[in-house]
């Protein structure tokens, strides 16, 4: 276990420079969470159309896993349908679980997250922004624009 | 005359094992502390030879385990300067005290618009169960703020203890700030509005002396696991005639004098709020760790940690961290909250950990004075009798490391 596994080049970047940072307007959804543990919070702004996720955003303050894993959704999920984005979630939240998950090559850079699971204590912070986005598909899904 | 803190760390046998292959560095004593042989020793030495159910037997076995655990009470007492054991409640630890107060002393006595005053610094556990009592009789909860440096606003205690308040319950030492409030000047200011004043001695029994009788408190209390001792044990001193007139706190075994269908009388204090089987082993090992820490002396304990608490300031100040809490040593404990720009505290610690070095990231149990700070979270390292400044280079340079991640 090193400290690379966790650091990845990918995950340093997306926290250096975070991926659709700031307000989302006009939007849909906006839902504020934190994780009590550490402190972290988080803003997720989302714009449905069609049953699609057209647009979505971040704000919030957070470690750089948290931040990065967030960043990294945001750019995934854009244009996703909903239930794409809610299987892709699922499929983040088993990975986490340390379940092995058919194609890797199907997360792309999400792979990077991998690491995580060897630190148990930061699971929630990579989770955070995942987690929240589910609580936004649900709205989107019976709030339909 | 302080000690050496590698001789003292010889005691304490985790130390004999490694994190991450690396020599333990273990900053992190303001969440629980090591123990140290002779804790662990007294409390095998107890199960081995004495361990019976106390107050109940009477065969010589039960009396040794009574013997045991009244002299540990003895012990704790006198720690505090109580003049009488009769005072002093085992309870598991300061939660389960503060909770007993509210449950017993301020059920009765704080009713709907009567006043609760605590600060902003509090740890949640002397929070939580204001808020609780607040919330079930109409009483009011006020917090007396604190000013940038981590300190006590003195010159509003006048406006915030009015004729209402009822209880002033404060701690001795943050856990957060490290502040040493000055207790005694709250008690006054207190006692001469009529209300009672409950001291949360848990971050300051291990690192400060003090007595009751000074501080004018009446309720104190005050945790083994921080103090060299075992989880599972801490006291509750109150005066004896405030401990006289409450109600109990559980009902069962032990705190009983006679039973009938459909009613009982209460045992004498302080075993009317210690029902059942009392956790007997671990309040024999808080005795040991009493008597461990007054053979040290906390004068010697203090100093030792003045000095681990001054290094530490001025290598992290060296490096541009932010420090909270006061400056003045004289006004602050060993514990020393700070953050990096650059580094989140949480990757600070992850990254800290593979260095060997044990220090807390997150909230530490004060969410509202983390926003009073305006921080949602802090690193934390905090010292105790086992540190040397060696310890505070590791973590200096463990630091310098997380660092590089972030650059």
């Amino acid at each position: 276990m090193s400290l690379e596994d966790l650091y990845k080049e990918v995950i340093l970047d997306h926290y250096r420079a975070p991926r659709n940072k700031g307000r989302l307007d006009p939007h849909d959804v906006l839902l504020e969470r934190n994780n009590p543990l550490c402190g972290d919070e988080i803003e997720l702004f989302l714009k449905f159309e069609d049953g699609q996720l057209q647009g979505i955003s971040f704000d919030g303050k957070g470690c750089s896993i948290s931040l990065a894993s967030t960043s990294m959704m945001t750019e995934k999920v854009q244009g996703l349908s909903i239930e794409q984005a809610r299987e892709l979630t699922e499929s983040i939240k088993r990975m986490m679980a340390g379940e092995e998950d058919g194609d890797p090559n199907a997360l792309g850079d999400l792979v990077s997250l991998k690491g995580v699971v060897k630190y148990p204590v930061r699971i929630k912070c990579a989770l955070l922004g995942w987690n929240t986005l589910l609580e936004g598909l649900a709205e989107g899904a019976t709030n339909p624009s | 005359m302080t000690f050496d803190g590698a001789v003292v760390r010889k005691d304490f046998p985790i130390f004999e094992t490694e994190a991450h292959g690396k020599r333990l560095v273990y900053l992190d004593s303001a969440a629980t502390s090591q123990k140290p042989r002779q804790v662990l020793d007294r409390i095998t030495l107890f199960y081995e030879t004495e361990n019976a159910n106390v107050h109940r037997g009477v065969y010589e076995l039960s009396e040794k385990a009574t013997a045991a655990y009244e002299g540990a009470r003895d012990a704790c007492a006198r720690f505090i300067g109580a003049a009488s054991s009769r005072s002093l409640v085992f309870t598991r630890g300061t939660t389960e005290a503060i909770n007993l107060v509210r449950y017993t002393w301020a059920r009765v006595n704080v009713r709907e618009g009567d006043e609760i005053l605590i600060t902003e610094m509090e740890h949640h556990s002397n929070l939580i169960p204001w808020q609780l009592l607040a919330q079930e009789n109409g009483a009011i909860l006020r917090h007396l703020p604190i000013d940038d440096e981590g300190k006590l606003r003195l010159d509003l205690l006048e406006e915030y203890i009015t004729k209402d308040t009822k209880l002033v319950s404060l701690t001795l030492m943050s856990n957060v700030l490290g502040t040493i409030n000055p207790v005694r000047l709250v008690a006054d200011a207190a006692h001469a509005m009529g209300a009672k004043i409950l001291v949360d001695a848990a971050q300051a029994a291990p690192h400060l002396s003090f007595d009751v009788n000074d501080l004018d408190a009446d309720f104190l209390t005050y945790s083994a696991h921080k103090m060299c001792g075992p989880t599972g044990a801490g006291v509750l001193y109150g005066r004896e005639e405030l401990l006289e007139e409450m109600p109990p706190f559980h009902g069962g075994g032990d705190m009983i004098r006679e039973v009938w269908a459909d009613h009982a009388t209460w045992n004498e204090i302080p075993y009317k709020f210690e029902a059942g089987t009392p956790n007997v082993a671990q309040a024999v090992g808080m005795g040991a760790a009493v008597e461990y820490l007054e053979a040290l002396g906390m004068d010697a304990v203090r100093e030792h940690e003045m000095e681990l608490t001054a290094y530490a300031i001025e290598r992290l100040d060296a490096m541009g961290a932010t420090i909270y809490g006061p400056r003045q040593l004289d006004e602050r404990g060993g514990v020393v909250s700070f953050n990096l720009e650059a580094v989140h505290p949480h990757d600070l610690s992850t990254i800290v950990d593979q260095e060997g070095v044990c220090i807390r990231a997150g909230h530490h149990c004060a969410q509202p004075l983390m926003r009073r700070l305006g921080v949602p979270a802090t690193a934390r390292a905090s010292f105790y009798v086992y540190n040397t400044p060696e310890d505070v280079d590791a973590l200096i340079d463990a630091v310098e490391k997380s660092k590089g991640w972030f650059a």
